[in-house]
């Protein structure tokens, strides 16, 4: 896997750092995050509610009001362009054209009061300066591309004509139709039902292989993970704690939390192995813990883990976790190391 | 025995003779200290069907009996304070189903005040002694709803419904609201919480795998219908009714190994509306294997040919003779 020749990934954030001023405080969102995608692959930004998934990348599409939210440091390159320093998110060269989003709720990021091919044209309109018929013959193929039936009459429909999944069909097309070269889906199928939300995640990678963009798909679920991520990133109270294929971080979980969160989940096997929740909460970002955000909740926790922030530590080629327990010198027959799950 | 539906029915009037056929023709019996877990789709009836049986909705037809007592089709305030002490529910939304203007205390001590009959004194002990047992501390009891978290809140909806001691719990979506480690933190709860007093569950969700997890039965709704229902590790593990197979076939598992090469189990369009249904089979406008019959005959709920617990309202599995009587 290592072998194969380093491709310039399509985004790379780096060391992102988002805070927020609120009447209790600084809040740090997220407190130095990279990730990276290469074109044609889907990184999985897996995490609980609060953890910093969803600001870190609203901050880089400039989806966030700031004051009071900020970008205290770090880059978000497109390739190779510095879209957070650059400046060029609030201008329409970003946003919508070469970064397609889609969001949790379609229902609630779609416009009521216009019709659903006006609202796809309106991207190709403003992007690509279409003339209105134009952009509006090229909505319907865009939601005959999403598999919507009869197009051409949906097109000049409303969203409340529309059911949730063929809402987050018509969301997709409207992310594809400047054909970006990375479609974040935020939360795409949280709202729907499991039989939609096959139907959703399979189109996402049908499009993929199509077009070759590159996806980051952000998610509390592990199982959609582990349908559509090549790559995962795991976080926890703002940080990026594990980086790795799929394949690494389900079979050999390092990070003490990504084997709480496999524990947490009932297991698939015909025996009833016991469910083992996460005791604790996480950590109040007002005051980010000094060591290791995770640090409270830990089975494993060590005393340099109280004061010292861990590195993102090697486990395996192209595999890191941010936990002392991976450094040269911490205890070799550590069971979280030992762990390993073989699917 | 403990819980038993016949035929309860709920229909909501549209007006203009359109009706919503949200529950239709439930039976389902529960026994003692049994988990019935009930899965389905958005729309498919199975939250009105837990809030009609505990008499938060009137019935339309059909009868719920509670320990061989059957129960009013219409609940009074005088039923509620009579049956809330037997029959208590867990809503979803731990952020929307607590009054935020009552402390803590006053939420989880709510229903012994009703009840009639304590004082001051013992109610505020009981909900500290109940804050205990969910895991919270006694200084929570004047605290407010929006100081606590997602899990938090739904531990004070847990106390507030096992404070007078239920002998059946509906369980609406529990943990549908939660993050991934706290949901395992209140199904351990409430599993702890069962074997220590004795209750009886139904367990309404639509995560199929947590569902079979806490379940000794799994009942499969549809449309209004109940389609299903069999030992949850049967129902899991064999579905036999073609919608039961492709909705857990389109749940996937935490594991990149066996979701890479999951082929994609489609399934024609999405559920009808429940508006003005007529006869034949709910699913049959999107079943892969529909027949004739099934367009004109509604299928009964019936035990599968082999025998066993399992029912299946399917003409797949009904025996020959059957078909051929209703054609």
């Amino acid at each position: 896997m290592s072998a194969l020749p380093k491709t310039e990934p399509v985004l790379d954030v780096r060391d992102l750092h988002v805070e927020f001023t609120t009447y209790g405080g600084i809040v740090k969102a997220v407190r130095g995050a990279s990730f990276s995608v290469d074109a044609g692959k889907t990184l999985a930004i897996v995490g609980e509610s609060g953890c910093g998934k969803s600001v870190s990348v609203q901050s880089i599409m400039g989806l966030i009001p700031m004051p009071p939210g900020r970008i205290t440091r770090g880059t978000a390159l497109l390739h190779g362009t510095d879209i957070v320093r650059g400046k060029i998110v609030d201008g329409d060269d970003v946003r919508g054209n070469r970064i397609g989003m889609v969001f949790q709720d379609p229902m609630s990021s779609l416009n009521p009061t216009m019709k659903v091919g006006d609202q796809i044209a309106e991207t190709l309109e403003v992007h690509r300066g279409y003339s209105r018929a134009k952009a509006r013959a090229r909505a319907v193929e865009l939601l005959a591309q999403v598999h919507i039936p009869e197009a051409e009459e949906r097109a000049t429909q409303y969203p409340f004509s529309f059911s949730g999944g063929m809402l987050q069909r018509a969301m997709i097309a409207m992310a594809i139709a400047c054909e970006p070269s990375v479609l974040i889906a935020d939360e795409p199928t949280t709202a729907l039902d499991v039989t939609i939300q096959a139907e959703i995640l399979d189109l996402l990678a049908e499009l993929q292989r199509k077009n070759g963009m590159a996806i980051v798909l952000i998610t509390h679920d592990l199982a959609v993970v582990a349908r559509m991520a090549d790559e995962v990133a795991v976080m926890y109270a703002g940080e990026i704690v594990e980086r790795g294929t799929a394949l690494e971080v389900f079979d050999q979980p390092a990070h003490p939390y990504t084997l709480g969160l496999r524990g947490a989940l009932p297991s698939r096997s015909t025996e009833r192995a016991g469910l083992n929740p996460i005791e604790g909460s996480p950590p109040d970002l007002f005051a980010p813990p000094t060591g290791c955000g995770y640090f409270a909740r830990c089975a494993h926790a060590m005393r340099v883990c109280e004061q010292h922030r861990p590195e993102q530590l090697a486990v395996a080629a192209g595999h890191t976790a941010r936990c002392w327990l991976h450094a040269p010198d911490a205890p070799r027959t550590h069971p979280a190391i030992q762990h390993r799950v073989r699917g | 025995m403990l819980v038993e539906t016949i035929g309860l029915t709920k229909h909501f009037a549209l007006g203009r003779g359109r009706t919503v056929h949200a529950v239709d023709d439930v039976s389902l019996a529960i026994d003692e200290r049994e988990v019935v877990g009930l899965v389905g789709e958005s729309g498919s009836g199975k939250s009105t069907f837990g809030r009609a049986l505990v008499g938060l909705h009137s019935k339309t037809a059909g009868e719920v009996r509670f320990a061989g007592e059957s129960l009013p089709a219409n609940y009074a305030a005088a039923d509620f304070r009579r049956h809330a002490a037997n029959m208590q529910m867990i809503f979803q939304d731990p952020y929307s189903s607590l009054n935020p203007r009552m402390t803590v205390g006053e939420i989880i001590g709510e229903g012994l005040r009703l009840d009639g009959g304590h004082t001051r004194a013992q109610i505020r002990n009981a909900v500290a002694d109940w804050l205990a047992r969910v895991g919270l501390e006694p200084g929570h009891a004047s605290r407010y709803p929006h100081e606590f978290s997602g899990g938090q809140r739904q531990r004070v909806g847990i106390a507030r419904a096992l404070i007078l001691k239920p002998r059946f719990v509906v369980c609406d979506e529990p943990i549908s609201a939660l993050d991934v480690s706290v949901q395992a933190q209140i199904v351990r709860l409430l599993g702890e919480l069962k074997a220590s007093l004795g209750l009886t569950l139904l367990f309404i969700a639509h995560d199929l795998s947590m569902v079979r997890y806490v379940s000794d039965r799994m009942a499969v709704m549809y449309l209004g219908s109940l389609i299903e229902i069999g030992s949850a590790d049967d129902v899991y593990f064999r579905p036999k009714h073609p919608y039961t197979q492709i909705l857990i076939g389109s749940n996937p598992e935490p594991n990149p190994r066996t979701e890479r090469h999951r082929k994609a189990l489609a399934v024609a369009g999405e559920a009808p509306s429940p508006v003005n249904i007529g006869v034949g089979c709910r699913f049959a406008s999107r079943c892969p294997e529909v027949m004739d019959v099934c367009r004109r005959v509604t299928p009964p709920l019936l035990p599968l040919p082999e025998g066993g617990t399992r029912r299946v309202a399917c003409h797949l599995y009904t025996a020959p003779a059957a078909v051929s009587e209703s054609t």
